[in-house]
């Protein structure tokens, strides 16, 4: 079967410096996958390169098949690509809901669009209490919520959620990736990167280790996480 | 009431309200508060590029040259009546949006800004140094045919004043239109965050393209009735960089992304400017002076625009608050 994201040997950057340095790896339908890696190694940059705003140098970017590489991000979001940005990114002097539907119009369907709308709420009900709020006047931890639900407001294939748990309180982070398990179980694929590696490890069923723009490491999480050398060196516990 | 029912309200509040400027005796005075609805028909203009889609474009000045250039050149030369040229400007203008804002789009803030400041003075130079056709920096003047109405041109300053309230109604409606309409929330999302818009599906180029050639249009119509009003254009009266700043600023100090707010600008702004050229004489400069100082004091106050103070004052004594204003 053929995965629906698949990196090959992907090479790409800022100007002159180059961040990641022949990445190659895959997520097939349904998994959750983590990457994790020191700060700079280059995971970030792993997220926008795939959704095309940073743009590869060389290598491919391959999505349910088909060679996405180079194209505009808005004609990748709109195969089926979502994304958490880091740091949130919301639309700040528009409302709750507003935010959301700026999500859902990317189905051209009005009836799908309140149906997310529908399904948002109850997994965020926090968000319908405060529907007609500006996002600006929300903490850390409900920005993130409402940024994952307008993730999911463009009906996504695949999530990819660039630190969701940075800046935020332990209970919030808690919360979140209740949050993520519920999506992941509604069948949405998810790519996560993430400094938190224990909660990130206990979720994703494989992960990818990266380390200066490459990959160092792959498996299962769990066996990942019970190499001591590997704990020691890269992942910081 | 609904927002529907409220904006009717306005607007026919507005309109009421336009009717009274015609009873004064004075053509000067008549003259001032044409100009003054010129400029808030630009400032509505410009609102949505730079209001609604938050692109701060400091070359609209190019655009109302465009449109006052096309339709007098059609008009000596080839005798076409100054109400097509009005469209063929229009179009021109709009081309020549495209033209500047698809390289520009990819900048942003301040940069896109000091672009379309740069795209504007090219033109002008452009034009001063055409001296056959365009007349170079001496400028074109309008055949006077004194009252002929279907060339656009009328002794009485009422006609012009009755075109220019027609003009600013239609701009009035179609920025209404626009904030209620599939692109106007794209546009506030490119607003908010143009990063975000983009992640979510959002073709930015395509969106920030079509309302700054919408803006260009319009901008360029209301080059042609200067021209007409006037009888006269010249590069330093319809390319200049202050205009494109002036029309900018008024649309910033009303509130921008609003219907009312670049009206409301421009009739603050241009009868303080037309009372402080009184009061300080012949000292050049003494407008631009003037608007760097409301733009700075409204900024502190309230970047939202007078608009926004006027709003919040109104919900302060009293009046049915609005959903958002909690």
């Amino acid at each position: 079967m053929t995965p629906m994201l698949e990196l090959r040997e992907l090479y790409s950057g800022y100007g002159d410096v180059r961040v990641l340095r022949g990445v190659s790896l895959e997520v097939r339908e349904g998994e959750v996958v983590s990457v994790v890696g020191a700060n700079g190694a280059g995971k970030s940059t792993l997220i926008r390169t795939v959704m095309g705003t940073v743009p590869a140098t060389s290598g491919e970017v391959r999505f349910l098949g088909q060679d996405i590489t180079g194209r505009p991000s808005h004609e990748i979001a709109r195969r089926g690509i979502a994304q958490v940005m880091e740091g949130r990114r919301l639309f700040p002097h528009m409302s709750v809901e507003e935010n959301l539907l700026v999500g859902g119009d990317i189905l051209r369907d009005k009836a799908r669009s309140r149906a997310g709308l529908d399904l948002t709420y109850t997994m965020f009900p926090r968000l319908a209490e405060r529907r007609r709020q500006l996002a600006r006047s929300f903490s850390g931890g409900e920005q993130q919520m409402l940024a994952i639900g307008r993730a999911l407001m463009t009906s996504p294939r695949l999530l990819l959620l660039d630190e969701p748990s940075i800046g935020l309180a332990p209970v919030v982070v808690k919360s979140i990736f209740t949050a993520l398990r519920q999506i992941s179980e509604q069948g949405i694929t998810i790519l996560l990167v993430e400094q938190d590696v224990h909660r990130s490890l206990a979720l994703a069923s494989r992960a990818y280790v990266i380390k200066e723009g490459s990959v160092v490491r792959e498996g299962p999480s769990a066996e990942l996480l019970a190499d001591p050398e590997l704990r020691r060196a890269y992942l910081g516990i | 009431m609904t927002p529907l029912a409220r904006g009717g309200a306005v607007g026919a509040a507005l309109v009421a309200a336009m009717v009274v400027p015609l009873a004064t005796p004075s053509p000067y005075a008549l003259s001032i508060v044409t100009l003054t609805l010129l400029y808030g028909y630009l400032a509505l203009s410009w609102n949505i590029i730079g209001g609604i889609g938050g692109q701060l474009s400091l070359g609209h000045a190019a655009y109302f040259g465009i449109g006052g250039y096309a339709s007098t050149l059609l008009f000596v030369q080839f005798g076409v009546s100054p109400w097509f040229g009005m469209f063929a400007g229009a179009a021109l203008a709009a081309l020549a949006a495209a033209l500047i804002g698809y390289p520009c789009f990819r900048l942003r803030g301040a940069y896109f800004a000091l672009a379309t400041l740069a795209a504007a003075m090219i033109l002008k130079i452009a034009v001063e140094n055409s001296h056959g056709l365009l007349g170079g920096p001496r400028g074109l003047e309008v055949t006077l045919l004194r009252d002929a109405p279907l060339q656009f041109q009328h002794t009485r300053k009422e006609f012009y004043y009755a075109v220019v309230v027609v003009m600013l109604t239609i701009a009035l409606s179609i920025n209404y239109l626009l904030l209620r309409s599939r692109l106007g929330f794209h546009l506030v999302a490119i607003r908010n965050d143009q990063d975000a818009a983009l992640a979510l599906g959002i073709d930015i180029t395509r969106s920030k393209l079509a309302a700054a050639m919408l803006s260009a249009a319009l901008t360029a119509a209301g080059g042609t009735f200067y021209a007409q009003f006037v009888m006269f254009i010249s590069p330093d009266k319809v390319l200049s960089a202050n205009l494109s700043v002036q029309i900018a600023v008024m649309c910033i100090v009303g509130g921008r992304g609003t219907v009312f707010g670049p009206l409301l600008g421009a009739l603050l702004l241009l009868p303080a400017e037309e009372i402080a050229r009184r009061a300080l004489g012949g000292i050049v400069g003494a407008d631009m002076m003037l608007y760097g100082l409301l733009l700075m004091i409204v900024m502190r106050r309230e970047p939202r625009g007078v608009q926004r103070i006027l709003r919040d004052l109104w919900n302060r004594t009293g009046a049915p608050r609005s959903v958002n204003a909690g």
